[in-house]
């Protein structure tokens, strides 16, 4: 750590959303993000057959130009499959995203905020963190059942608590700031300092780590789908697509190929947009790795 | 230190406590009868009731539970439904290949993750150092049962150099052991290599910035003593608090590397568990696998102490 080390002045005439476009990290993470974003958006648009239609007699039709992606072994059309299954993966990722962030940093508040809590509460966490990622989620949705709600509901398990450390952390530096202490003098009430004083200047690192939580839950999705306990077949995730090419990987391996390409360009994306924003949002973090 | 380590260890029992009750909590998760779950569709009344009596499923919440922490307390996890047989025996009879497993993958992260990240260090911002750390990146974005699968393509498919699954003792053929792993041990390392490359890298230009280095070159040492020796002995720190991270990635990604390559191990038997809904198997497996992690954490905390004298154990 070096503490002598200040944040690089940025200078006045700048624009605040310049860095952001300099920032060949971020810029890179953003235009893959909105890639696949658009593809969710547009999967009717730009495909031409239903991701669930079969049609045997084209069974197994190697990448070209009748099957962009190629066909599986119903016949059923790869790219439709994987631009519908893009809308799964940045579903079931967001709803994680939206309830680990809202569970997690309501704990981390309250942990950081009242001591009483905090030791009852992160032991929780870190009982909760103690389980292998997958193997957790897996088990939640082993006993709840395969449906992609139940995907959500573990993998907000997963993450809340990595999400509820980073808030305590922050919180824990901030509770002791002047500021809260003249919110407090001026007789503010703890609810009022939570949600106005404190939970602001915790979105810094927040917004990071949702970023993260965001591609993990893809790529567990994904690992889900693929072991059977994301949302039920012939549902097309990038995951089951994946899980039904395996048995033809000798004859058309491009089954497998196009979905787990797409996962790869989501996470890489959401992982650079993470790691751009955190340099941009952090500039000590920066002089620290750089 | 003993205070340090007694005040750890009060910790870890409560985590373990905590651990344990989540485990037995899954089956509580069922909705519905867990009982009328396990027995299938076809199942008649009385085999469900056989099922509820002979999982205590009858009981109330509070004996199940003391039978629980009962059982565990002797090392008894249950019966599993599948196997017809004790949960415990079947888990630790599917050990050594995940051992083996994250043993092979724990060497080829420690060799790449730490190269590559020292290397991208004293190559600071050169194409190097770019490269490397883009690889990095890429490596904890690529789905790891995808990448094994599309090595099987290339490597036995392909080129027919590599077996395509399948697992070898160690005691039948040290070397076809080793064989067999490759393949599954990179597809599972993946991810820890990119991980450790950038950590190992932060903690290296943070290392080389010291006086000590400095002084290091003033009295005229060869580059590659002041940076495999001096700076190494700091970079190390930051990389053992990791372990227990690397580890816990290592258990996730077993479960769908061992099913991808058919390697009989502990990820491969919790697969099978969740698709036949054998929930006594899943809460052991589950409690098995949160209790390595919590005990590997434990001395890796211990040890992090020791390396490093600037930790104070209060």
């Amino acid at each position: 750590m070096s503490a002598t080390a200040l944040p690089a002045p940025t200078r006045r005439s700048t624009a605040p959303w310049r860095r952001y476009l300099r920032h060949p990290m971020f810029v890179t993470g953003a235009i893959l993000c909105l890639s696949v974003l658009l593809l969710a958006l547009l999967a009717d648009l730009i495909t031409t057959r239903s991701p669930e239609r079969t049609r045997v007699t084209q069974a197994f039709t190697p990448p070209g130009e009748s099957y962009l992606m190629g066909s599986d072994n119903l016949g059923r059309d790869i790219w439709s499959r994987v631009a519908y299954g893009s809308r799964v993966s940045i579903a079931i990722g967001f709803a994680t995203v939206v309830l680990a962030g809202a569970a997690g940093t309501l704990i981390g508040l309250l942990a950081g905020y009242y001591r009483k809590l905090d030791e009852a509460l992160m032991r929780a966490m870190d009982a909760l963190m103690s389980f292998p990622a997958i193997l957790l989620a897996v088990g939640i949705t082993a006993a709840l059942g395969p449906s992609a709600t139940n995907a959500v509901i573990a993998l907000s398990v997963v993450y809340a608590p990595r999400t509820a450390r980073i808030v305590r952390a922050s919180t824990l530096v901030l509770r002791e700031m002047d500021f809260v202490a003249a919110a407090r003098a001026a007789g503010a009430s703890d609810a009022r300092i939570l949600m106005r004083h404190l939970l602001p200047n915790c979105l810094g690192p927040l917004v990071v780590q949702l970023t993260f939580v965001f591609a993990y839950a893809v790529l567990a999705e994904a690992a889900l789908s693929f072991l059977g306990m994301g949302p039920p077949p012939p549902a097309p995730t990038w995951g089951n697509i994946i899980a039904d090419g395996r048995d033809y990987l000798r004859e058309a391996a491009w089954i497998c190929l196009f979905p787990g390409l797409a996962i790869s360009i989501t996470v890489l994306g959401l992982n650079l947009l993470g790691d751009g924003l955190r340099d941009l949002l952090d500039p000590r973090m920066k002089i620290q790795e750089s | 230190m003993t205070a340090f380590i007694t005040r750890r260890l009060l910790v870890t029992i409560v985590v373990l406590l905590l651990v344990s009750l989540i485990s037995f909590s899954i089956m509580q998760l069922v909705p519905g009868d867990p009982a009328t779950v396990m027995a299938g569709l076809a199942a008649t009344d009385d085999q469900i009731r056989a099922i509820r009596v002979q999982f205590g499923l009858d009981q109330p919440f509070h004996i199940q539970l003391v039978r629980w922490y009962a059982g565990i307390a002797v090392g008894d996890m249950g019966q599993s439904m599948t196997l017809g047989r004790g949960v415990g025996q079947a888990l630790i009879e599917r050990l050594p290949a995940t051992i083996g497993l994250a043993m092979v993958a724990f060497v080829m992260t420690v060799i790449f993750g730490i190269a590559a990240g020292v290397i991208a260090a004293i190559r600071q911002n050169s194409w190097v150092d770019q490269a490397i750390m883009v690889l990095a990146v890429i490596g904890v974005s690529v789905p790891s049962f995808w990448l094994g699968l599309m090595m099987i393509v290339a490597f036995a498919v392909m080129l027919d150099l590599l077996p395509a699954g399948g697992y070898v003792p160690f005691a039948q053929s040290p070397k076809d052991w080793l064989v067999s792993l490759i393949l599954p041990a990179f597809s599972l390392a993946l991810l820890q290599v990119g991980l450790l490359a950038r950590i190992t890298r932060s903690a290296m230009l943070e290392t080389l910035r010291q006086d000590y280095i400095r002084t290091a070159h003033a009295k005229g040492l060869p580059v590659w003593i002041v940076i495999g020796k001096h700076a190494m002995m700091n970079v190390m720190v930051p990389v053992i608090t990791i372990i227990g991270i690397i580890f816990s990635l290592m258990l996730s990604g077993s479960v769908v590397i061992e099913t991808v390559f058919s390697i009989p191990g502990l990820g491969r038997l919790m697969a099978s568990a969740i698709l036949t809904r054998d929930y006594p198997l899943i809460q052991g497996g589950l409690l098995l696998t949160a209790a390595m992690f919590v005990l590997i954490n434990l001395v890796v905390d211990v040890l992090y102490a020791y390396v490093d004298p600037r930790i104070r154990y209060d």
